[in-house]
């Protein structure tokens, strides 16, 4: 059944959860963050040592338990899930560093908690990432988005309440009302739920309407990835402290939304019944929208993190865009997106942490010449935007290079024009900013000239991201040659 | 009409039972003091123990001892020489189970009436209110 | 010994029933550790005749040697066979579970309390083993009785007048069962459930046979507060001391799904029941309103107690839909979630209790800043909402999937559409009280240290705590070994003509 029969996926999902015991036992903070650390490496090291063999093209799995008819709790990795576990987990790394940067600079309250749950989101992620059918995929959604509530109210104040309900309300609410019952009607259909490499509803008796309707009930179903219009939990989720916004509301789980749409498109449908069907289309100008809507709206923004939520909403749909081509070079591109976006977008967050910690300013408009002020920081934002936009030197464009052919290949040219014009929108929301940051008159500038960074521990993860966004243009192994290897696996080269 | 009154007359026992279990329905749905809701549960499942009784009859049996015990091998025992004994015996248990709900319903009628000094439930549900 | 089991689950409790009194005249203080041992032997029996009827399959068992339709059988399949455990199980923890509680308010009468505890599960062991109609019946009004007794223990102002309705509720309904046997009766001349089972099929045209069929249906319909039938249940649950509640609560209305299923499949025959009465429809129909009662109705009310008395209203629901849809899917989920429902029940409950304890208060406003006070009772009392409303893995989501196949295979859209209703509305529901426990009393963040006052760590008693915590680990468990206990135990209980 799998390649290599392994518990090492399992292992690795569990990792950080037998993490969270020690970090509330714990009698001091940094013995308790030294648990974090520990729990990341390894967490990274058990991902990274899967890598050799799904290069070779293996896929690794375990079974746990069999919970229904057909139905298991099992892992499988293959080259999509391994690239999507590296970025999340390497990133729990960099942003545990980050953590104590801010949380402690901040002074925040429970940051006990904060730690456990955090180790817990993680573990739903790989979770997701690993997970051999909709069932356990479905587990792990769960399981993350009730993780991340508290993480989301972590400031326990009233505005914190109305966003961990919207949060709630859109995340659950949807899984609840839309994957479940699709879910359930797909195993009624087909008897199963493991995800095939070119999908398992090929040869049912399924008309068009039937399987357009299932198809969107995942598409926005899965909220997490934030597809309009069940898109306003994300903006809203920003009350969460930065760290939380960077690893979860730009890599994790808005991550694990796309990765679980990407996933059922080519797993469950495939994507030979979808192109039959021309079920492709409807997703594409969905996903098309969203974009466009998402950069418009970002650009009235003031509050820096809603400008990057929007950012998010709009380039996710990017990820999706991508698989609903339906053509090689469009999965790629969109699989691919999945590892670039997160490394430019975790460092924006990073920034936009690290700006809060060391002026306390969270509007754009209040941070003309913050670039004489913080000029490492500004930087980094810079080439984070950069990568986001899709411009050289970033891993940015490569991805979105391969998402341009891909719209080639299905000759889609609105596409094309969508993802053009859209990369002008993200240079016009980002770049003014960079701008005045570094060229603002000093008349206008909010800030005295004198340098004040924030925490090593802030700017240093946020150093590395940027570093790495660039890095990734040059050398964008092994993600690349995973996402690779994972679209040619569901549609053929 | 003729049918409906042969009916009636030939199975007049099962009317009977129905009107009991009517009133007792009646006195536990409408009446809004306890005890009279007490008795009429009584009386529905007295109307219960009487459809019970009334099934195990036959017309010119018997009761079911055997007379001619011992030492009589020979003569044959006839079922419809002798009522059926069996819905009789299961009704002692039907009757001391409704003696034994009878009791907690009339220690708990008591109970309330400690507690607010009348059995009237719309004056229960007024003091409640106020409370 | 072995051979002896299927009596021992009932004679145990019975005869350790009359010990507990003798010996609360000696101490109250012998009262608990007696009862302990009493239900541990009962449950440690109904593992082992679970085990029996694994290894063996259908157990019969004749009490004092009178064979049937003369005697009283006791008969054990796999279904009635996982219902003793869980009823064993339940009856345990909660003992276990509510001891402090039980001390604070019947310091002085520990005797009684206990001897009707321990009455009440004879009662419920008894029905769920007993292979006899009548038999049924009376241990129905023994479990019934104790029952109200218990209930009407509780709060003074308001769980003698909830006691009152239900026994007037509960005699309604026991009567109406008690009729439909004796019609049953009047035409098979049998009382045995399997010999009823084996004349039925020649009658199935029967004015009376339908008759007996519609009163034991209503009978039962009451017992178990199924809607609109349930307007007893709130009061009585939610008035009654916080011991008995979560005693009753998990247990009682699940018995007598079981008693559905049992009469329903076993006395009648499914072809009969689903078939030729016509019900069907109508009986998914009420529960879609059950479910969709419970859950508003749910929604109107702070109390903590009564909205989770109002959820079981909804539950019940679950499971009468579940099993009128007459599909495999559909009974099994229903089966199923006889044996999650109690547990998760038994889980917010025991929860309920624990905050009444240390807390006092029942309105979910009492709980403001619960997740610092008491993190470990809350946890567990969280674990149990997930599974209400069917996170997996927790084991309400399995229920769910069943009973959602079931609907959607029966093709019973409206079903479906009020399982996923109610889904959202616990959801709701839980995070409401969650939002409470977790923000309130709101506190400044930014540089705020240490707690906020009056939300220091006040946890509840260990002894609580553990069984309390063993309950939800259990719901976990229960989900991940559901696919097991459909395919070892509840697909064999349901007869073969069912697809």
């Amino acid at each position: 059944m799998y390649d290599i029969v392994s518990v090492k996926p399992l292992v690795a999902v569990l990792i950080s959860l037998l993490a969270v015991p020690a970090i509330v036992a714990s009698r001091s903070p940094n013995l308790r963050e030294a648990w974090t650390f520990l729990a990341a490496a390894l967490k990274f090291a058990v991902v990274a040592s899967m890598l050799p063999a799904v290069w070779r093209g293996a896929e690794i799995g375990c079974t746990v338990a069999r919970v229904l008819p057909g139905v298991e709790i099992a892992f499988r990795v293959d080259a999509f899930g391994l690239m999507f576990a590296l970025v999340a987990s390497f990133l729990w790394i960099v942003t545990s560093a980050y953590s104590i940067g801010y949380m402690r600079g901040l002074n925040e309250h429970g940051q006990t908690r904060y730690f456990s749950f955090f180790a817990v989101s993680l573990s739903a992620t790989v979770g997701v990432a690993f997970s051999a059918n909709l069932f356990t995929l479905y587990l792990f959604y769960e399981m993350l988005s009730l993780a991340t509530y508290p993480l989301v109210t972590h400031h326990q104040d009233q505005e914190a309440r109305s966003s961990g309900r919207k949060y709630l309300l859109y995340t659950v609410g949807s899984s609840i009302g839309l994957v479940l019952p699709a879910m359930l009607v797909i195993y009624l259909l087909t008897g199963t739920l493991d995800f095939a490499s070119r999908g398992i509803l090929a040869g049912t008796t399924g008309s068009r309407t039937l399987v357009g309707v299932l198809l969107f009930m995942f598409v926005f179903g899965f909220a997490k990835a934030a597809v309009m219009p069940l898109h306003s939990w994300l903006p809203a989720a920003m009350v969460a402290p930065t760290p939380v916004s960077a690893l979860l509301h730009a890599v994790a789980v808005v991550k694990v939304g796309v990765f679980s749409i990407v996933r059922t498109i080519t797993g469950i449908f495939g994507t030979d019944v979808l192109s039959s069907l021309s079920l492709g289309e409807p997703v594409l100008y969905t996903a098309a929208v969203t974009i466009l809507a998402g950069s418009f709206v970002a650009l009235s923004q003031d509050n820096l993190k809603r400008m990057l939520a929007f950012s998010t909403i709009a380039q996710l749909s990017y990820i999706i865009l991508g698989a609903a081509l339906l053509t090689p070079k469009g999965v790629t591109g969109g699989m691919a997106h999945i590892a670039m976006h997160a490394f430019g977008k975790i460092t924006l967050f990073f920034c936009a942490g690290a700006i809060f910690v060391a002026t306390g300013k969270k509007n754009i408009s209040e941070m003309a010449g913050i670039g004489r002020r913080m000029p490492v920081t500004m930087t980094a934002f810079f080439l984070g935007a950069l990568s986001i936009i899709g411009m050289p030197p970033c891993g940015g464009f490569l991805s979105k290079w391969y998402l341009v052919q891909g719209s080639l290949q299905a000759g889609q040219m609105p596409i094309l024009v969508v993802l053009l014009f859209s990369s002008l929108l993200n240079a016009a929301y980002f770049m003014p900013i960079v701008y005045r940051a570094f060229f603002c008159p000093p008349e206008q500038a909010a800030f005295a000239e004198r340098l004040g960074e924030a925490p090593l521990f802030c700017v240093a993860p946020l150093v590395i991201t940027a570093l790495i966004s660039v890095g990734l243009l040059f050398y964008p192994q092994p993600f690349f040659r995973l996402a690779m290897m994972a679209a040619q696996k569901v549609i053929g080269m | 009409m003729e049918d409906l009154a042969a009916n009636f007359l030939t199975k007049y026992n099962y009317w009977a039972f129905i009107a009991l279990v009517m009133i007792g329905f009646y006195a536990m749905i409408v009446k809004r003091n306890l005890v009279k809701k007490i008795v009429g549960m009584n009386i529905l499942q007295t109307a219960v123990i009487l459809f019970y009784v009334s099934i195990g009859a036959k017309r010119d049996a018997d009761l079911p001892i055997i007379a001619h015990g011992h030492g009589s091998a020979s003569h044959a025992v006839h079922a419809a020489d002798y009522i059926n004994p069996l819905p009789h015996v299961l009704m002692l248990t039907a009757i001391v189970v409704s003696v034994a709900t009878l009791g907690v319903a009339i220690a708990l009628a008591i109970k309330i009436y400690r507690q607010y000094g009348t059995l009237e439930e719309d004056e229960i549900g007024e003091r409640i209110r106020n409370a | 010994m072995n051979a002896n089991l299927p009596e021992l689950i009932v004679i145990i409790p019975l005869i350790g029933a009359f010990l507990i009194t003798l010996a609360a005249t000696v101490h109250g203080k012998l009262c608990f550790p007696l009862a302990a041992a009493i239900l541990t032997g009962a449950l440690v029996s109904a593992v082992g005749l679970l085990g029996r009827v694994l290894a063996e399959g259908v157990v019969e068992y004749h009490l004092a040697g009178w064979r049937p339709p003369w005697g009283i059988g006791y008969r054990v399949d796999p279904l009635n066979g996982l219902v003793l455990v869980v009823v064993a199980a339940v009856a345990l923890i909660n003992l276990l579970g509510t001891r402090p509680l039980v001390e604070k308010d019947f310091g002085d009468r520990l005797g009684p309390f206990y001897t009707l505890y321990v009455l009440f599960v004879t009662g419920l062991m008894g029905i769920v083993v007993t292979g006899d109609a009548f038999n049924l019946y009376v241990l129905l009004e023994i479990a019934a009785i104790t029952g109200y007794a218990l209930i009407g223990m509780g709060n003074p102002q308001r769980a003698p007048l909830a006691g009152l309705n239900y026994i007037f509720m509960g005699t309604i309904g026991a009567s109406l069962y008690l009729l439909g046997v004796g019609y049953i009766y009047l035409v098979t001349g049998t009382l045995n459930m399997m010999d009823i089972a084996a004349r039925l099929p020649a009658l199935a045209g029967s004015r009376l046979v339908m008759t007996a069929f519609i009163f034991c249906i209503a009978g039962l319909c009451l017992k178990m507060g199924f809607f609109p039938l349930h307007a007893w249940l709130p009061n009585a649950y939610s008035h009654a001391p916080a011991a008995v509640s979560s005693l009753i609560a998990p247990l009682m209305t699940k018995v007598m799904v079981y008693v559905m299923i049992r009469i329903m499949l076993t006395v009648f025959d499914p072809g009969f029941t689903f078939g030729t009465m016509g019900v069907s429809r109508g009986m998914v129909w009420l529960a879609v309103a059950a479910i969709l009662g419970g859950s508003i109705l749910a929604l109107g009310t702070r109390h903590l107690k009564r909205m989770l008395t109002y959820i079981i209203v909804a539950e019940v629901g679950y499971m009468v839909g579940g099993f009128w849809l007459g599909n495999r899917a559909g009974i099994s989920g229903a089966a199923l979630h006889i044996v999650n429902d109690a547990a998760m029940t038994l889980c917010v409950f025991l929860a309920a209790g624990t905050f009444f304890y240390k807390i006092g208060g029942e309105s979910i406003d009492d709980l403001q800043g619960l997740f610092r006070k008491m993190p470990v009772s809350m946890a567990a009392f969280a674990v149990g909402g997930l599974s209400i409303i069917g996170v997996p893995p927790t084991c309400g989501f399995f229920s769910k999937w069943y009973l959602i196949s079931g609907g959607l295979a029966a093709g019973q859209y409206a079903f479906v559409g009020a399982l996923l209703f109610s889904s959202l509305v616990n959801l709701a529901l839980f995070f409401r009280i969650f939002e409470i426990a977790f923000f309130e009393p709101f506190q400044e963040h930014h540089g705020a240290h240490g707690a906020p006052a009056g939300t220091a760590r006040q946890e509840a008693p260990l002894q609580m705590l553990v069984p309390l915590v063993l309950t939800a680990l259990g719901l976990v468990a229960l989900g991940l070994y559901s696919g097991d206990m459909v395919s070892r135990l509840i697909e064999h209980a349901i007869p073969a003509g069912i697809v």
